[in-house]
């Protein structure tokens, strides 16, 4: 195996060096899939032929042509829609859903000339933290293959984890990138809500859910997001602003710059691993020039309760267009047509889907209204203040992504609000719409912790700037998990 | 604490086009009740006077040209209906 683990300046210099071609790398990419998924389960759909077919083709393309991302292979999450290749959101609800059309992003990435290489696993919906939510199957944490790698896009960070693909994209609503990217050891970024357009990425909570990039390293994670987000007339909430050359921003330089911590995020039920991982890392960017200084998030053991009257709403509300009428998993029970909706629906969606969807439907009904969603959107201001007088005064706010590292298979299902209470120190992230990155920091009994690095709107570059200067002085980044069971190595 | 009852929850299911047994609805009930039971430590907050959020960018009525441009080939549309005929979708009986 000579590409795996390889960064994208890397594989172009062998490129370039003529030492691989495009269709090399593609080809031992899908050897290395096929090696690997009976160990990891992470794709959902492959592309094998139609991606080797795009591969043989790129190598004709002119080195002068070709930009950073150029014929390099990238996974991309079920939740995001590719025209002729089968996207189900990990529900039987659209199972042999073919979409008609690309997404945004889908597009960006063909436009810098990406090869997308399959679909990958979810949570339902992108509702879970564990991918023990999908229809389909169980990816399992390449690190220890009968632990969880967390979600909802596990699939998207088991994949780069254990070197089957060096990129992929995932989405995050409450934590759905940068929790399984801690947990996979691997570099997850949410950015700026409006960031990147969400047109083709399939709803779960509108006002929260964001599109964003999983890698190996930092640099590769400013390249692919450069290339995916922009304005797009498509997504009305996607932001008319400029995009910058985030990998510019890569400069190691954190002298003089300012750090908040927040005491909320080493409070009780965090462990003490992810507090020593942590304490480590922000005395390493100490050491570098930053200024560390405690400070106070005061209302962030609210995002919880908000989070999921928010969410399950906007869900309940979003996941009412699947109705099996004309795309999608369709009843055999039908009746008339009150029943066939019926069937269909409680057929289709697994439970922590309807769960959230009756959440939702209770929150938003008469009588409950106010007590439950206005609540909940107030309470959502309160925590966006928070960020906005911290990034007043710091540049950047720094804690762990997760309580612990990546539990059990098994051990938290169907207990809901455990389950829940993984996503605490992320959620806040998402109600503020502000920008995080979760980048290894160190290990807990050979399980990978994350550090979140959050900066204030449309700042991904200081974020960046500091994970890079972070993972610069550290080698977490350059172990690689030994999958068991005789995989290829 | 709000408590959620069996027959809550089939009533909330019906409003959200789910079919639920007995059985799940108790199950539900019980988790539901548990969720909402933890959801209501926000009303230890005072939020009188307090805005609410329903999106974090200053962003309002996002309007575009007036001007009609072609939609999607009927045959692509049509490509994931599973029961069609002559360019309709066919639908079970609507009233009994």
């Amino acid at each position: 195996m000579k590409f795996v683990d390889k960064t994208s300046a890397e594989l172009q210099e062998l490129i370039h060096n003529k030492e691989a071609t495009i269709a090399d790398i593609t080809k031992e990419t899908f050897e290395r899939i096929h090696a690997l998924e009976p160990h990891v389960d992470a794709f959902l759909a492959l592309n094998e032929d139609e991606a080797t077919r795009q591969a043989s083709e790129m190598d004709e393309v002119p080195f002068g042509e070709r930009g950073p991302l150029f014929g390099l292979p990238i996974g991309v999450k079920d939740n995001i829609v590719t025209e002729g290749l089968e996207t189900t959101c990990s529900s039987r609800i659209l199972e042999g859903f073919n979409p008609i059309y690309n997404a945004t992003v889908v597009e960006k990435l063909r436009a810098a000339g990406m090869i997308i290489v399959g679909k990958l696993n979810m949570d339902e919906f992108a509702m879970g933290s564990s991918n023990e939510n999908s229809y389909y199957k169980n990816t399992k944490n390449p690190w220890n293959l009968e632990t969880v790698p967390g979600g909802s896009s596990g699939g998207s960070a088991a994949a780069v984890a254990a070197g089957e693909v060096p990129f992929s994209l995932g989405s995050d609503t409450g934590g759905s990138i940068r929790q399984p990217a801690a947990f996979c050891g691997v570099v997850g970024m949410k950015p700026t809500y409006g960031r990147i357009s969400r047109f083709g990425l399939v709803a779960y909570a509108s006002s929260l859910d964001q599109i964003g990039p999983i890698t190996r390293t930092v640099e590769d994670n400013a390249r692919l997001l450069e290339a995916i987000c922009g304005h797009d007339e498509r997504d009305s909430t996607s932001a008319n602003i400029e995009v910058p050359n985030f990998a510019a921003a890569l400069t190691g330089d954190v002298e003089g710059l300012r750090i908040g911590v927040p005491k909320e995020y080493f409070a009780e039920g965090v462990g003490e691993s992810s507090i020593k991982a942590v304490k480590e890392a922000l005395k390493v960017l100490e050491g570098k020039g930053a200024i560390v200084e405690e400070i106070s998030l005061p209302h962030s053991k609210y995002a919880l309760s908000a989070y999921y009257i928010l969410a399950s709403s906007e869900a309940s509300s979003n996941l009412s267009r699947f109705d099996g009428i004309r795309y999608g998993y369709r009843t055999e029970k039908a009746g008339n047509l009150l029943d066939f909706y019926m069937n269909t629906r409680s057929e289709g969606f697994g439970d922590e889907v309807k769960r959230r969807i009756m959440l939702g439907t209770y929150a938003l009904s008469s009588g409950y209204y106010d007590a439950y969603y206005k609540k909940a959107q107030k309470v959502r201001t309160l925590i966006k203040k928070d960020f906005d007088d911290a990034f007043a005064q710091y540049d950047v706010i720094i804690g762990p992504t997760t309580p612990t590292p990546a539990f059990k298979i098994g051990e938290k299902v169907d207990e809901p609000l455990t389950m829940y209470a993984n996503d605490i120190l992320t959620i806040p992230v998402n109600l503020a719409g502000v920008p995080a990155i979760s980048v290894p920091c160190g290990f807990d009994n050979g399980l990978p912790l994350g550090l979140q690095i959050i900066g204030s709107y449309f700042d991904e570059e200081t974020v960046y700037r500091v994970a890079h200067a972070y993972e610069q002085a550290t080698d977490f980044h350059k172990k690689t998990p030994q999958i068991q069971e005789g995989a290829a190595q | 604490m709000a408590k959620i009852t069996k027959e809550e929850v089939i009533e909330v299911a019906h409003l959200a086009r789910l079919a639920i047994t007995d059985e799940e609805a108790e199950h539900f009930a019980e988790q539901l009740e548990a969720i909402t039971n933890a959801m209501e430590l926000l009303n230890e907050l005072d939020t009188e006077g307090v805005e609410p959020t329903t999106h974090v960018l200053p962003v309002v009525n996002v309007l575009r040209e007036d001007k009609a441009s072609p939609g999607l080939p009927i045959e692509q549309v049509m490509k994931n209906v599973r029961e069609q005929e002559a360019g309709h979708v066919k639908v079970p009986t609507i009233l009994d």
